[in-house]
């Protein structure tokens, strides 16, 4: 597999008048783990939002070699870009069956689609405990589970997460980071993961990119970041 | 232009303080002085609608505070237009009271009647809000004409009352007195309207409108508020109401169906809502643009009206008021 | 107590009518999370197709079907010309682009089929049912088509992909496109789907109060309680909703003293009124839990 399964170079998104981001590039490796680390503010989430053509962007944005800079939210997705949103996503009113029933909506196989739902169900048993209650009534960390068993229902082969660990106990965090590092050793998932908690994050990923106000500050291997005295002091405690 | 409050700008375009609002005094005494001229150049059924179009701005000011910032949409304000109207038809046909008492007398009894209202529709929000208070627009043609209230309604016949003559012999015709005398009390009304918006009440107000939950937690009792909106709001379009009465000289339960209610409602919308000074937008387009739709085409004036209305909306989603905003943000981005 | 029953039957039998109407309002209501002021007069509008139709010489059930068809288009159409350009604007602005759909569909139907009452032929005929004077065979008939199309309706939500894609559009645009669904479709199948249920209820409604331009005002009106009062993301809630309504209304008109006839409308919407004030999300809504 030759070259990035994502590449972004140059990438500029707007809310309205107001651009919040400024040439930003950065890549994730086909089977890799990149990570957006920033505080609040710094335009993590509206890096997901402009790839997945939520927002008004500019620049290249290439996955899997096909530019998909500008195209419509459900064509990014139907291309196998699964975005796990902030604040989840969940459809509320409907039951967790019908979430996941719906994460594979672009999909025609119906004994495939079905499969994988068992399959998810023992992957996420609290899940597997709630099939019929209104997904509304979740918890944080059940939400979530249901979020990325919902963008996997997809059978993504990128998968964007916005802070999955937000307004999660510690406790929870460690269950959901487990259940995305076995997605990635196991499965090969590649993502692009947005977060606030850099620890967490920086143990996950194999690369990191630092975000400040809408600017790319600094970037590379994972572990050369979490070691650098800068990131450790702001966003790592230490 | 009337003062129009610096909380009607969206929150990412705050023009600096002082100059602004400098303008838009110079803006609005320019208004106020062509507006005074006026009645001694135009002609007598012009001054006539355009008293009238100052009333629904009127009416249409009072709905703009309860749906514009306070978020509580009613679809039942031709219910206390119509409360207004027959307050001061009866006082004034049965009790021979002057007609500039009518107007606080108006005002008092739909602000009772609205902070009534106001109570059980606490519970209610968003849709559901509408239909209740359209339900209201319904009943109170139904009301007017019914039996029990006859004797003081005048049921189906409607009542009728004299035009006042101008005060202290003054050398105006009852058009133009009433003209100005509508134009002080618009003034009046609107500068009300504005400090109330600009102060902590006000504040409180909008921000039930934006955040009811972070509005709770701020400590502000939403029950209280909401009910006292909706009676200040009903108080408006209940002086607009008596108001109308006064200038048409005739007040009849038709006149006052859900019909009445939709056009204002358009005419929020069209001026802009959450702009008080789109109101006198509103007002106009409220009177005119029927009148206009009929000239166009008799057998098609509703369908012409419905298009007009199409293509305004499309040209200014944000009312008028956005229009202007959206003009004026251009032009200081060129200046700068 | 005779009397007593016999209003009951015959708000029942109105109630089919508001039952109907008010099914095509909650199918748009899941289509675009919004009420559809215009709801009665594209209803309205059809009917006078199928109307036309048959005056031209179609017999009653092809008019019937064509205008069905013809009503689905005009639905889709009416979104993707009209509403497409609104799309982000606000939801002040669509309720203004409603009242001004029906300001133009009352006065085009008036213009063309002038205002004069016509009368519409029922395919059930309009003796009385079993003869007992309680309802004609036409009002049991519209009862029957009322179930009829909320049963379809009901499988389609529940059973169908594209059914649980339109709840989800509805309940959650955002999330719909993040998982593939064409919203814009969606949205436009609603609409097609709700005018055609409109379409619907207009041809079982005319034999009734027979075809003119003002006749679904007072049913829309209705139509929304029965809605509201049933819960809005509810076909069932709907239907009990219109029956119900259409019972309290008869039962306002002939008991309560002197004044009930005149305020028949008025009492059944402070009844309805009355009814959201203990149980805000309607009979059968579901009360959505927000987690805050």
């Amino acid at each position: 597999m030759t070259g990035p399964l994502l590449s972004v170079r140059g990438l500029n998104a707007f809310y309205g008048e107001t651009q919040v981001l400024q040439g930003l590039d950065f890549e994730v490796a086909d089977g890799g783990v990149t990570a957006l680390l920033g505080a609040n503010g710094a335009g993590k989430t509206s890096t997901l939002r402009a790839l997945s053509g939520m927002i008004r962007a500019t620049g290249d944005i290439f996955f899997s070699g096909l530019s998909i800079c500008g195209r419509a939210t459900e064509e990014v997705a139907r291309l196998g870009i699964a975005h796990v949103p902030e604040g989840r996503g969940t459809f509320s009113r409907m039951t967790v069956d019908e979430n996941l029933q719906l994460g594979a909506m672009t999909r025609g196989d119906r004994a495939g689609i079905a499969a994988d739902m068992e399959r998810l169900y023992g992957f996420f048993p609290k899940l597997g405990q709630r099939r019929r209650q209104q997904a509304g009534t979740l918890s944080g960390g059940e939400q979530q589970m249901l979020a990325i068993a919902r963008a996997l229902m997809l059978r993504p082969r990128l998968m964007l997460l916005d802070e999955p660990s937000f307004g999660l106990a510690p406790m929870i965090i460690a269950e959901v980071f487990d259940i995305l590092r076995k997605l990635n050793a196991e499965d090969g998932m590649s993502m692009l993961l947005v977060e606030q908690n850099a620890t967490a994050a920086l143990e996950l990923a194999d690369q990191a990119y630092l975000l400040e106000t809408g600017n790319l500050v600094m970037g590379g291997a994972a572990r050369d970041i979490g070691r650098d005295e800068n990131v450790r002091r702001a966003y790592l405690g230490y | 232009m009337k003062h129009q409050s610096a909380s009607d700008v969206p929150a990412a375009v705050m023009p600096d303080g002082l100059t602004s609002k400098r303008r838009r005094l110079l803006l609005s005494a320019a208004a106020i002085a062509i507006a005074v001229i006026l009645p001694f150049v135009a002609k007598n059924f012009l001054i006539f609608q355009l008293t009238l179009a100052m009333v629904y701005a009127i009416a249409i000011l009072g709905l703009n505070l309860l749906t514009g910032f306070n978020g509580q949409f009613s679809l039942g304000h031709s219910a206390f237009f119509g409360i207004g109207a027959y307050t001061a038809a009866i006082l004034m046909d049965q009790g021979g009271v002057a007609y500039y008492w009518t107007l606080p007398a108006a005002g008092i009894a739909c602000m009772i009647s609205g902070f009534l209202f106001g109570l059980p529709a606490l519970r209610l929000e968003g849709i559901y809000l509408a239909l209740a208070t359209f339900s209201l627009a319904v009943a109170m043609p139904q009301l007017l004409k019914s039996s029990p209230l006859e004797p003081w309604t005048g049921g189906v016949q409607g009542i009728t009352i004299i035009k006042p003559d101008a005060p202290f012999g003054l050398p105006l015709n009852p058009d133009q007195w009433l003209f100005l005398f509508t134009l002080a009390v618009l003034i009046a009304l609107f500068c009300g309207a504005a400090n109330l918006i600009n102060s902590r009440t006000g504040r409180a107000i909008m921000a039930i409108r934006d955040n009811p939950i972070a509005a709770r937690s701020m400590g502000i009792d939403i029950a209280l508020y909401k009910s006292l909106t909706f009676g200040v709001s009903a108080l408006y379009t209940g002086i607009a109401g008596a108001l109308g009465a006064i200038v048409i000289q005739f007040v009849a339960p038709d006149s006052f169906t859900f019909v009445l209610s939709i056009g204002l409602f358009v005419g929020l919308v069209i001026g802009g809502v959450g702009s008080i000074a789109g109101t006198l937008f509103g007002g106009m387009f409220v009177l005119f643009v029927p009148n206009i739709a009929e000239a166009v085409s008799k057998g098609l004036a509703g369908a012409v009206y419905g298009v007009i209305l199409i293509l305004v909306i499309y040209l200014m989603p944000s009312g008028a008021a956005g229009l202007v905003r959206l003009i004026g943000s251009k032009i200081a981005r060129r200046t700068r | 107590m005779e009397l007593f029953l016999h209003q009951v039957l015959a708000g029942l039998a109105t109630g089919g009518i508001y039952a109907c109407m008010a099914l095509a309002i909650v199918m748009i209501y899941q289509a675009i999370d919004s009420l559809n002021f215009a709801q009665g007069e594209m209803a309205m509008f059809s009917t006078f197709i199928a109307w036309q139709l048959m005056q031209w010489g179609l017999p009653y059930w092809v008019a019937f079907f064509a205008t069905i068809v013809i009503s689905f288009a005009a639905g889709v159409a009416i979104d993707r010309i009209v509403f497409r350009p609104l799309r982000n604007a606000s939801l002040f602005s669509h309720i203004v682009v409603f009242i001004a759909l029906f300001a133009i569909l009352n006065s085009l139907a008036g213009f063309i089929w002038d205002f004069s009452i016509k009368s519409f032929p029922s395919p059930f005929g309009t003796q009385s049912l079993f003869g007992s004077g309680l309802m004609s065979t036409h009002d049991a008939g519209m009862i029957f088509v009322t179930l009829i199309v909320l049963v379809l309706l009901f499988v389609f939500f529940r059973y169908t992909r594209v059914g649980l894609a339109m709840r989800a559009t509805a309940s959650n645009p955002e999330s719909a496109r993040l998982v593939g669904i064409r919203v814009g479709w969606m949205v436009a199948l609603g609409w097609g789907m709700a005018a055609a249920i409109g379409a619907v209820a207009g041809m079982l409604i005319a034999p009734v109060v027979f075809l003119e331009p003002n006749m679904m005002l007072s049913i829309l009106l209705y139509g929304f309680a029965a809605a509201v009062v049933g819960g809005l993301n509810s076909p069932l809630g709907a239907v009990v909703g219109g029956f119900a309504v259409g019972v309290i209304e008869n039962l306002a008109g002939t008991f309560i003293p002197y004044v009930g006839r005149e305020l028949k409308l008025t009492i059944a919407l402070t009844l309805i009124v009355a009814v959201l004030t203990l149980k805000p999300s309607g009979l059968f809504g579901r009360a959505i839990v927000n987690r805050v």
